[in-house]
């Protein structure tokens, strides 16, 4: 055995699986393909078998939902074997060029979506924003997300982030357009190399900052500064923990009343991997005029939107429904009219899925924060 | 000192433990050149009688005074040696261990540099035995009494053992009734003999012994002293019922305005009792109780214009004036069997145990099917109208076991026999029911166990080798998704059932035995046995020794004999009546000693007080230390801001040598 294989079979402790079936059981994408994380962590113990394995189009149906880590019993984390399986191709210069495109644009300007840096702040134009300067002394340093930075759909909600912040007074400065990718979705498609360059480089821009604390809009970069950044030594939060404060402590007033059924779906960067259940749901409990549903596939069993692991960039063949719209039909049968998310992907997938769905009408997908600001008036 | 010192030094090989590792020829050649070494030699297994014998000849031909073992851990064969230095006609505490094995040869690999590490060790261990001191042991008589705490199957076993043999004992249960876990299990695994009609006798057996007081609804609240001498305080809580007047007729409970209303205990929650009542049919003593968290009278001062209960009891047994009571007595040795809780599902909220009624644990089965449990022993689910039969019935193994996600890596030991157990019940009942059991492995290791495994398989049990990962709600129908890993296919499975086989933990309420008793915990958070292999029932504290599930998950067969294995241990002491109390204790040089009081504060055993002592004229505090309860584990002596207090075999003068030897160069 050469070393570097040894370092992939300790790595992520293969030798600790005892092939009980959970990670494949609860799996939420091998319902509807033919990814069976077991037995790619049976076969990847071979170390003949890597370069076989990395070249399995199944590697790339994994959402990164983290399902298989949370309920594996033996501390494994199968997503991070398919995640290593993903590097050793792109290692290889193999990958599909959707993927190395995003990688590129990364790279050249600091977003997966390749988008001009200079515009990732075009969302705020006419609107009152702070930006932090580097030294300058701010209790909430917001971090927008690429995502919601560049695409039109989802530019609102950073734009009623920041309208609810300025009502509420809270003392903010945004990042601005410095502000990076955190690089969770290079680290997905296995570009190990790039992800360790994009933290060097986040770690020491946001440590410029004399900020209290880092709010970030997108469970995403939350989980990833949180959990992938040793180096950051600054709290880290996702918005619903300080709208949630803010509420508590009757800082932000609600008068508008919202008459509306919503339901809450989770996103799995939130609470699967960071155990945030209760914020979200507290906000919405907050809301005069909000009746407040719940899936029956809730919380650490919420089901995946399939909008994760770089499946912006890594379209999965199967004929079968897609999990988001089976989200919808669950959140319809509900008679829910709000599905609420609190994540830029889940708040994409979900409404394509609506609109295949046609329940355009009866029903629409919405950012916590769209709610909020309503009800802020 | 009298004599000057003569030192022999022996070194083991441990058969290729130590001589693999080091060289210990070397070791030999190398000891005889430490100062006052008279003689060193090296034997395959010093252990052993001619080692031994080496040593003892050695003392009586060369005169030695002084005697130094280089071998395994002190905990494996001090006591040896030292009887071999006795036996010789030497003071035993004249030996000092050098462990060349764990601390050496057991975690290196280099020859050459564990050989440099063991003549460090051996030239340590000789530096100190020089300078050790004889010391006496004492011997302090044993009361001839035990205190069993829980009374389950093992607390039950032991006491009987125990009273049999003579002995009075105090069995302490902290329930109404005696009978534990076992009482409230339908058939055994796998034989499937009747649990409550074996246990019932031994139960009765145990109420009615002239040498047991049993003392159920109490709880320990102190225990002092040290082995042989324990003084244990009780409190035997308010029962609110006149002992010598119920007569068990029930006549209070069916009365009772919460009649079938408060949650069951005994039956896991799937049933109701009284708020005055027996926890089940067979309960011994067979006297009723009142639940002070339920019972209306006592909750809220107030029931109706009177207490039915009061009303409808023929002997005026009810007494709500009762109040609770503490028991004091002395016992020789204490018998630790509490038991153990079943693992809370909720846990794995993955398994939808907190959302669904139709999602039990196995404990909760054992009721359901049990015929003296809430629907007689009608496997039905449901209430009133919505009452249903299952047909499709799943069951998951490893909840809570083998999972490092609850934080419990070890496996409980009874589920998989259990499981099968309960699959087979349920065939029996419900022949045309499909019953599935999911697996991740089969563990079935005890007398007859793969034949009853074997045996439930024929029944058509289908066992699908996966672990499920989640169970939601479909259509009115529970969703199992698990993949079955020997076809490599993910399953939807839709049954109307799931048994969770929920595993086994420690005693939630752990911590305060720990504190009454200053027990250890393993790993896996039960209790920790002095030696896992060769002291399994022995605590570190001398005379207190555990049976059951408390030590770690056990079947009943293993239960009970591990039980009779506590009861022997503790009738050993209770027998010979007498004990030998630690001889290498503190000790406090009463003229340095500032009576600051620091090592008081220290001490875990209370051995240590203040007293008043006359010097030159002015009365001063000084630390005294109790020699009957004293340990020996240095924590003062170790604390002492002026070095008054020593440890005998640890003094200053003895460990400083120690340490330097190690310090210099071989």
């Amino acid at each position: 055995m050469n070393s570097e294989v040894r370092s992939f079979l300790e790595k992520h402790d293969l030798l600790g699986c005892v092939q009980c079936g959970r990670c494949t059981g609860g799996c939420p994408v091998t319902a509807r393909t033919d990814l069976n994380v077991r037995r790619v962590i049976y076969e990847s113990i071979d170390e003949k078998m890597l370069d076989k394995m990395s070249k399995l189009p199944d590697i790339w149906d994994c959402t990164t939902c983290s399902t298989c880590a949370v309920r594996c019993p033996k501390g494994l984390k199968p997503l991070e074997v398919l995640i290593g399986l993903r590097e050793v191709l792109v290692e290889s210069g193999m990958v599909q060029s959707t993927v190395r495109d995003a990688l590129e644009s990364v790279f050249q300007e600091g977003n997966p979506w390749k988008k001009p840096r200079a515009t990732r702040l075009d969302w705020a134009e006419g609107l009152e924003v702070k930006i932090a300067e580097p030294g300058e002394k701010v209790e909430n340093l917001i971090f927008v997300c690429c995502t919601v930075a560049y695409d039109p759909k989802l530019q609102d909600i950073a734009r009623n982030l920041v309208k609810v912040l300025n009502k509420a007074g809270v003392d903010y400065g945004l990042v601005g357009d410095g502000e990076t990718c955190c690089s969770s979705e290079v680290y997905n498609l296995g570009e190990a190399g790039l992800f360790e360059m994009m933290v060097e480089d986040n770690t020491e821009l946001l440590k410029g900052f004399a900020a209290d604390r880092m709010v970030t809009i997108s469970p995403h970069c939350y989980s990833t500064f949180k959990n992938q950044y040793p180096l950051l030594k600054m709290e880290i939060v996702h918005y619903t923990h300080l709208i949630s404060e803010l509420l508590a402590e009757g800082k932000l007033a609600l008068p508008k009343e919202v008459s509306k059924k919503v339901v809450f779906h989770d996103p799995c960067y939130l609470g699967k991997k960071n155990n945030v259940f209760e914020e979200p749901r507290f906000i919405l409990k907050q809301v005069p005029g909000v009746e407040v549903l719940e899936f029956e596939r809730k919380k650490e069993r919420s089901l995946c939107c399939e909008g994760g692991g770089g499946k912006m960039w890594v379209e999965t063949e199967s004929r079968k429904e897609r999990l988001a719209e089976t989200r919808i039909k669950d959140a319809r049968a509900l008679g829910a009219d709000v599905l609420a998310v609190a994540c830029p992907f889940c708040i994409l997938t979900l409404d394509d899925a609506l609109k295949a769905k046609g329940f355009e009408e009866e029903m629409k997908v919405a950012d916590i924060l769209e709610i909020l600001h309503e009800a802020a008036g | 000192m009298s004599s000057k010192p003569k030192i022999g030094v022996y070194i083991c090989h441990c058969g290729i433990n130590i001589a693999k590792t080091v060289d210990v020829e070397e070791l030999t050649r190398y000891a005889v050149k430490l100062p006052n070494v008279r003689v060193a030699r090296d034997y395959s297994y010093m252990c052993s009688d001619p080692g031994q014998l080496m040593i003892r000849e050695d003392i009586r031909k060369n005169g030695l005074n002084r005697v130094v073992v280089a071998s395994c851990s002190p905990r494996m064969h001090e006591l040896t040696f030292r009887k071999a230095l006795v036996e010789a006609g030497l003071n035993p505490y004249y030996l000092e261990i050098a462990n060349i094995r764990e601390h050496c040869s057991w975690v290196h690999k280099d020859k050459q540099e564990a050989t440099a590490k063991a003549k460090k060790l051996l030239q340590a261990a000789v530096a100190k035995v020089r300078f050790l001191e004889p010391l006496q042991e004492k011997e302090v008589d044993v009361e001839a009494s035990a205190l069993i705490i829980g009374g389950g199957i093992a607390g039950i076993q032991a006491s009987l053992d125990i009273a049999n043999a003579g002995f009075k004992v105090y069995l302490v249960e902290k329930t109404p009734s005696i009978g534990g876990r076992m009482s409230q299990l339908d058939k055994t695994f796998p034989t499937l003999d009747c649990s409550a009609c074996i246990l019932t006798p031994k139960m009765v057996d145990a109420a009615s012994h002239p040498n047991i007081t049993l003392l159920t609804y109490s709880q320990v609240e102190s225990i002092t002293g040290y082995v042989g001498n324990f003084q244990v305080k009780v409190r035997k809580k308010a029962r609110y019922v006149d002992f010598s007047k119920c007569t068990g007729c029930g006549l209070c409970a069916e009365e009772c305005r919460l009649a079938d209303r408060v949650k069951s205990e005994f039956n896991m929650g799937i049933g109701n009792r009284s708020a005055i009542y027996l926890p089940f049919p067979q309960a011994v003593p067979a006297k009723y109780t009142v639940d002070p968290h339920s019972c209306l009278f006592l909750t809220r001062g107030k029931c109706g214009k009177s207490p039915k209960c009061v009303e409808a009891c023929p002997a005026g047994a009810v007494d709500f004036e009762q109040k609770d009571e503490i028991v004091e007595f002395k016992t020789g040795t204490v018998i630790v069997a509490t038991g153990f809780d079943v693992f809370d599902a909720a846990r794995k909220p993955e398994y939808g145990y907190s959302d669904y009624d139709n999602v039990l644990t196995g404990l909760e089965m054992e009721r359901l099917i049990s015929s003296s449990g809430p629907t007689g022993g009608k496997l039905v689910l449901g209430k009133g109208d919505g009452e249903y039969v299952p047909k499709e019935i799943a069951f998951i193994k490893c909840v809570g076991s083998r999972d490092k996600s609850t934080g419990n890596e070890y496996c409980s030991r009874v589920c998989c026999m259990y499981t099968a157990k309960l699959a087979h019940l349920v065939k029996d009942k419900l022949p045309e029911a499909n019953v599935r059991i999911y697996y991740m492995d089969v563990r079935a290791f005890g007398k007859g166990f793969e034949e009853f495994y074997d045996r439930v398989r024929r029944e058509g049990v289908r066992y699908i080798r996966g672990n499920p990962s989640e169970i939601f709600k479909r259509n009115g129908k529970l969703v199992i998704m698990v993949e079955d890993t020997l076809t490599a296919k993910p399953l939807e499975d839709e049954v109307d059932m799931v048994v969770l086989a929920v595993g086994l933990e420690p005693r939630r309420d752990a911590r305060e035995v720990i504190d009454l008793l200053r027990l250890s915990q393993s790993s896996d958070r039960f209790f920790l046995e002095a030696h896992p292999k060769l002291a399994p029932v022995d605590t570190a504290t001398e005379g207190v020794y555990l049976a059951g599930c408390a030590q770690g998950p056990k079947d009943i067969p293993d239960t009970v004999a591990q039980a009779k294995g506590a009861a022997s241990s503790a009738l050993v002491l209770l027998s010979s009546g007498k004990v030998k109390v630690q001889a290498q204790i503190s000790w406090v040089n009463e003229a340095t000693c500032r009576g600051c009081g620091y090592c008081v504060e220290i001490c875990p055993y209370t051995a240590i007080e203040l007293v008043s002592v006359n010097k030159m004229g002015h009365e001063v505090n000084v630390a005294r230390v109790n020699e009957a309860l004293c340990k020996g584990c240095g924590a003062c002596a170790a604390g002492c801001l002026s070095g008054s207090v020593q440890q005998k075999s640890f003094m200053d003068s003895q460990i400083l040598p120690q340490i330097a030897a190690l310090g210099g160069k071989s």
